[in-house]
């Protein structure tokens, strides 16, 4: 038996029918936060088997076809067991829910950094001072490595048009035409890249560090060429991913291929430089945005053109536009992107793909309209919100940004605001503020779980995967307060392909897609309590192991008779996608000093006013945007992948040279949620969250500085030569 | 990481016996050999850990100060005495690396710590400091983090010490214990070598030579400042940095030296600055020459062009701040 929902039209059931045990929605803390920082979680390099092997990954220095030229000595060498060249190894990261294997092949060198052996030997010292000692030649191809020496191909651009931009543009009261740029990025997780691959047989057992567990499975099914019932995953502890582990990565397959070869237990881990190139970056961009509007500064055409990159073979192409779909409201409208074949790492998904660059650019451009406008920039955006989706004329299924921006400026204190740039100045620092809006789409996937109860208590069971975002907790809330059990009672186990499959952790669907399944299979527990008190399931109250109904209490226990029962849930995106527009929506709002002197920059204030359904735990969701608002002074400030002119190559692949956000450059981030109960949600009615906190976030930091200083940056980050270039 | 030798020496004398030994190294804090070995930039076969030496003490010689080589930063950067009369190399410490890397670095590891161009960090590919002969990688590539006084057609690395820059400014002297057993006592604008030709020879230190202690001197100019910029507030290596010590005397400078971080193959001091300063009354027009003259050789990189005018623009500023 299960409960299947297919999310075909909005939710019946009236408010938000949480329950009565009040754990959803409430500060739980995080239960497997104590393990993680005393080091008990094993993560996935952790777990030492006997006779465990270990493999360091070999990369091509150059590019072009790869010779070997000392293979026989580095065989020979001490510890060394085998120096594995495998048709099956991938040259990048699978993307996410590809569920085949990437671009295959060790023989040719597509990038710099691409890995074309692993070194496996019976210590991991053994194993990295063999894989540094391997003479890699390439042929040295000359590939086109920069976006300015790239055309894209037809098949390679997408573009939507309505009405006609060109003569809206030049009949309007108020235009901009500027081209904005941001490089390549990369999450660069807290936990390496890691694989533990064992073989039981023909069966293989990876432990591994991944988001999308059903995926990966099959994915590195196809890559070794074996049945993917033939696979478990496991990956109950991953310490961050960010889109660079949604598919199944270089390590994890090189393991499995060396560990059947060598019979016995092989790891993997990627060395903190490899994290920098053979995952995914996110690619870097070049936005041409024109707008224009009327005396009253409503738009009447918006052209967003985007040049993005990825190597040929790819077909992900990072979904610039994907926001100004829907963003803003404007007749006419031309939205083109290219993607152009470029060979550097491979590009894919990076927390927010799409919006995280193509709304910071977007939201730059509003402000400069503001400017050319004289318009304030939260008046600007509340005069062109859409009353539908502006392409399709779908009616939103909530949309809350006006509350957004009202209530986050009046937060921040936005109207204490000279209307001029340059006016604050303390000692060397010019002070400002800036805003910018934030959109993110939403979406559901495929979910399902399992929820056991027995006179123990509540378990719930899937294979959805914690990447540090508090999976742990909500889905144990959900199903606490669903079956009226306290968290105490209620143990939640994950990441795990035995186990049902989830959606995965990933576009920050993973807490509204299984946080659904899990109701699903606990709404089945309910109607069979029901059925045992001899009630309606929706008259039945369950709290503190008691169940409720008709004025009658019996213990849950006792109705179970000392057996355990099953619930089962399952929930699919259905027509609603086709019937209404769905995103969540934002205001960042940001106070930033920029030296006269220097053209350094500091955030003082970053506030962020986010409408995203319930919000099922308020310290994690608070959390969630802490990180992508930081993310976003990274990428307003500090953040860059550099490439070498000359070979593509990453430049800085360590945590000295690729620079995040420290503490220093990280104020009090203030984080407020606006009621948003959309109906299209099924009965969790819960949206993403992970994303939204980041797009657009770093809009609002360079329209501070240009509040503060008059500089305008456009080539982000606004590194201190970047800003100076403008004051002087 | 290539096999080693480890060895702990009980006394000066042993370990500058024992460093001689081809391809042996001393190790402090580790905080830059150890990254170094793990990619095999560097693979010394013995590995001499100075720690337990005893040169980490601290004591005043009169009005100067002798630091010991093992000293940590943040030992250093905490001291009272340093804290109030040498404030410019307590601040110019804490502007540097981290507060866990401060834990562990020295003060002798400090001053021959490597540059960080990332291609000299990167084994496949050319870089003349890392393998004489095979040529520059960032001339013609990405630069940021190098230098644009005192390079070479062979090598653009930066010296990227903030301790040096302020040592510099403060005339220290380097102790030096040889192999025989002789002592020597070197300016540390001594201890440095442009990169020339021969950039993978840094120093005038021959094999075995043990830096024991740095050697202080009274400060002469009560008006200290280090200005770093960096791109991020914290834990970055200088883009520029400007060590500065000043007297004034009836409204002229009377002394003044300046030393500069993120501009130099290595810590950058320019006695033609210093001289157009001395005895003049503060002015803006004056202190224009003044970083005229700093950046009268500057030979940057497109990627380090920015350096020039954030060079004068720093310049000017601490300048005007120092002798207001
Ligand atoms: C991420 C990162 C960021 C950093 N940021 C900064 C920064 O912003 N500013 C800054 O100034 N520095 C910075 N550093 C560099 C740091 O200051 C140096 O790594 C440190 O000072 C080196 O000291 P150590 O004792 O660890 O040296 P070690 O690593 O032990 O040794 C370095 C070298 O000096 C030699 N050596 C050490 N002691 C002696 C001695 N007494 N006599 C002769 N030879 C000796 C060793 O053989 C070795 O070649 C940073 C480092 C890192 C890793
Ligand atoms: S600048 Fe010097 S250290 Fe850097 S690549 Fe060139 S030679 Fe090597």
């Amino acid at each position: 038996m299960s409960v299947e929902m297919k999310i075909d039209g909005p939710e019946q059931a009236q408010g938000d029918q949480t329950g009565a045990q009040a754990v959803l929605g409430y500060a739980a803390d995080r239960p497997e936060g104590g393990l993680k920082v005393t080091g008990a979680a094993p993560y996935a390099a952790e777990p030492c088997p006997a006779n465990m092997a270990h493999g360091f990954l070999v990369r091509a220095p150059g590019l072009g076809k790869v010779r070997l030229t000392n293979l026989e000595v580095v065989q020979g060498m001490a510890g060394v067991l085998t120096v594995l060249r495998d048709d099956r190894m991938i040259r990048n990261a699978a993307q996410g829910t590809s569920e085949g294997a990437p671009v295959q092949g060790v023989d040719q060198a597509e990038y710099v950094g691409q890995p074309i052996a692993l070194v496996v030997a019976e210590s991991f010292e053994q194993a990295r001072h063999a894989a540094l000692a391997l003479r890699v030649d390439t042929a040295g191809d000359d590939l086109v490595v920069n976006p300015q020496d790239a055309v894209a191909a037809d098949d390679d651009i997408d573009e939507t048009a309505q009405g006609d931009l060109e003569s809206a543009f030049a009949s309007s009261a108020h235009r901009i035409d500027q081209t904005y740029t941001t490089p390549s990025l990369i999450s660069a997780a807290m936990e390496p890249h890691a694989a533990l691959a064992e073989w039981d047989g023909d069966k293989l057992v990876l432990r591994a560090s991944l988001q999308m567990l059903k995926y990966s499975r099959t994915e590195i099914a196809d890559c070794v060429g074996i049945a993917p019932e033939d696979v478990r995953v496991l990956a109950p502890y991953v310490g961050g991913g960010f889109g660079s582990k949604l598919g199944i990565c270089a390590e994890a397959v090189a393991a499995a291929l060396a560990a059947r070869q060598l019979g016995r237990p092989v790891r993997v881990v990627q060395h903190r430089r490899q994290v920098f190139e053979v995952n995914t970056r996110r690619s870097e961009t070049t936005q041409r945005i024109r707008l224009c509007a009327d005396m009253n500064g409503q738009l009447t055409g918006i052209g967003h053109q985007a040049l993005v990159s990825n190597l040929p073979g790819e077909d992900f192409a990072e979904p610039v536009l994907q926001a100004t779909h829907f963003a803003y409201a404007a007749p006419n409208r031309l939205l083109r992107r290219e993607v152009l074949r470029l060979h550097r790492p491979a590009a894919g998904s990076v927390r927010a793909p799409g919006e995280a660059v193509g709304v910071t650019a977007f939201e730059i451009a509003m402000d400069e309209l503001a400017c050319a406008a004289g318009i304030d920039p939260v008046a600007l955006r509340l005069r062109n919100i859409p009353r539908n989706d502006p392409e399709s004329g779908l009616p939103f299924s909530s949309h809350r940004l006006a509350e957004c921006l009202t209530d986050g400026s009046r937060r921040f204190g936005w109207s204490k605001r000279p209307t001029a740039p340059r006016q604050q100045r303390e000692g060397e620092w010019w002070i400002g503020t800036g805003m910018a809006a934030a959109f993110r789409v939403n979406s559901m996937m495929e979910a399902e779980a399992r929820v056991v109860l027995s006179a123990q208590g509540v378990r719930v069971e899937t294979d959805m995967t914690d990447i540090g975002t508090a999976s742990y907790a909500i889905l144990g809330q959900i199903a606490a307060e669903r079956l009226g059990h306290p968290l105490s009672r209620t143990e939640v186990i994950l990441g795990d392909t035995d186990l049902p499959p989830s959606s995965g952790s990933g576009g920050s669907f993973g807490a509204a897609s299984t946080g659904t399944a899990v109701w699903l299979a606990c709404e089945e527990l309910r109607r069979m309590l029901a059925g045992r008190m001899g009630c309606d399931a929706a008259d039945l109250t369950l709290k503190d192991g008691y169940a409720l109904c008709d004025n009658r209490r019996r213990a849950i226990a006792d109705l179970l008779d000392g057996a355990s029962v099953t619930g089962h849930g399952r929930v699919q995106p259905g027509e609603a996608g086709d019937k209404v527009r769905q995103a969540t929506t934002g205001a960042h709002f940001a106070e930033v000093a920029v030296s006269d002197m220097t053209g350094e920059v500091r955030v003082r204030r970053l506030a962020g006013t986010y409408a995203a359904g319930r919000i099922l735990n308020p310290r994690t969701a608070r959390s969630q945007c802490h990180g992508g608002m930081t993310w976003g002074i990274g990428m307003a400030l500090t953040e860059a992948l550099i490439h070498d002119r000359r070979d593509g190559h990453v430049v800085n692949r360590d945590f000295e040279a690729f620079h995040l956000p420290v503490n220093a450059d990280v104020p009090d981030l203030d984080v407020a949620f606006v009621e948003d109960r959309d109906d299209w949600l099924g009965p969790l009615r819960a949206k993403g969250l992970g994303e939204l906190s980041i797009c657009g976030a770093a809009a609002a930091v360079i329209n501070a500085v240009h509040h503060a200083c008059g500089v305008r940056v456009r080539d982000l980050p606004a590194t201190p030569d970047r800003v100076l270039e403008g004051l002087v | 990481m290539r096999p080693f030798d480890y060895s702990r020496a009980a006394d000066a004398d042993t370990a500058c016996t024992a460093a001689c030994a081809p391809d042996a190294a001393f190790i402090a804090g580790g905080t830059n050999l150890i990254d170094l070995m793990k990619l095999e930039v560097l693979a010394p076969s013995a590995l001499i850990d100075i720690g337990h030496l005893g040169l980490d003490q601290i004591e005043e010689q009169g009005d100067d100060l002798r630091i010991g080589a093992t000293l940590t930063n943040a030992e250093l950067a905490a001291d009272h005495r340093v804290r109030r009369r040498w404030p410019v190399l307590s601040r110019a410490l804490l502007a540097g690396a981290s507060g866990q890397l401060r834990n562990k670095a020295t003060t002798g590891g400090n001053l021959l710590q490597r540059t960080r161009c990332p291609y000299f960090y990167d084994t496949d590919t050319a870089c003349n400091k890392r393998n004489p002969g095979t040529g520059c990688s960032a001339i013609g590539g990405e630069q940021r983090n190098h230098a644009i006084l005192g390079t070479s057609e062979d090598c653009i690395a930066l010296h990227a010490s903030d301790m040096a820059v302020a040592l510099r400014a403060l005339d220290a002297k380097v102790e030096v214990r040889t192999a025989g057993g002789s002592q020597r006592r070197i300016d540390l604008a001594d201890l440095y070598r442009l990169p020339g030709d021969t950039p993978h020879i840094e120093t005038c230190l021959a094999p075995g030579d043990l830096i024991t202690a740095v050697h202080l001197p009274a400060a002469r100019g009560d008006r200290q400042q280090y200005r770093k910029v960096r791109d991020r507030a914290s834990y970055a290596f200088a883009l520029v940095s400007v060590a500065a010590v000043v007297g004034m005397k009836n409204g002229r400078i009377d002394h003044i030296a300046l030393a500069f971080g993120g501009l130099g193959t290595l810590p950058w001091r320019d006695p033609d600055i210093e001289a157009l300063l001395t005895g003049e009354v503060p002015r803006t027009a004056l202190f224009e020459r003044a970083a005229d003259t700093l950046m009268r050789d500057a030979e940057p990189q497109d990627g380090t062009a920015f350096k020039v005018a954030l060079g004068k623009r720093v310049l000017k500023a601490v300048l005007t701040e120092v002798t207001a």
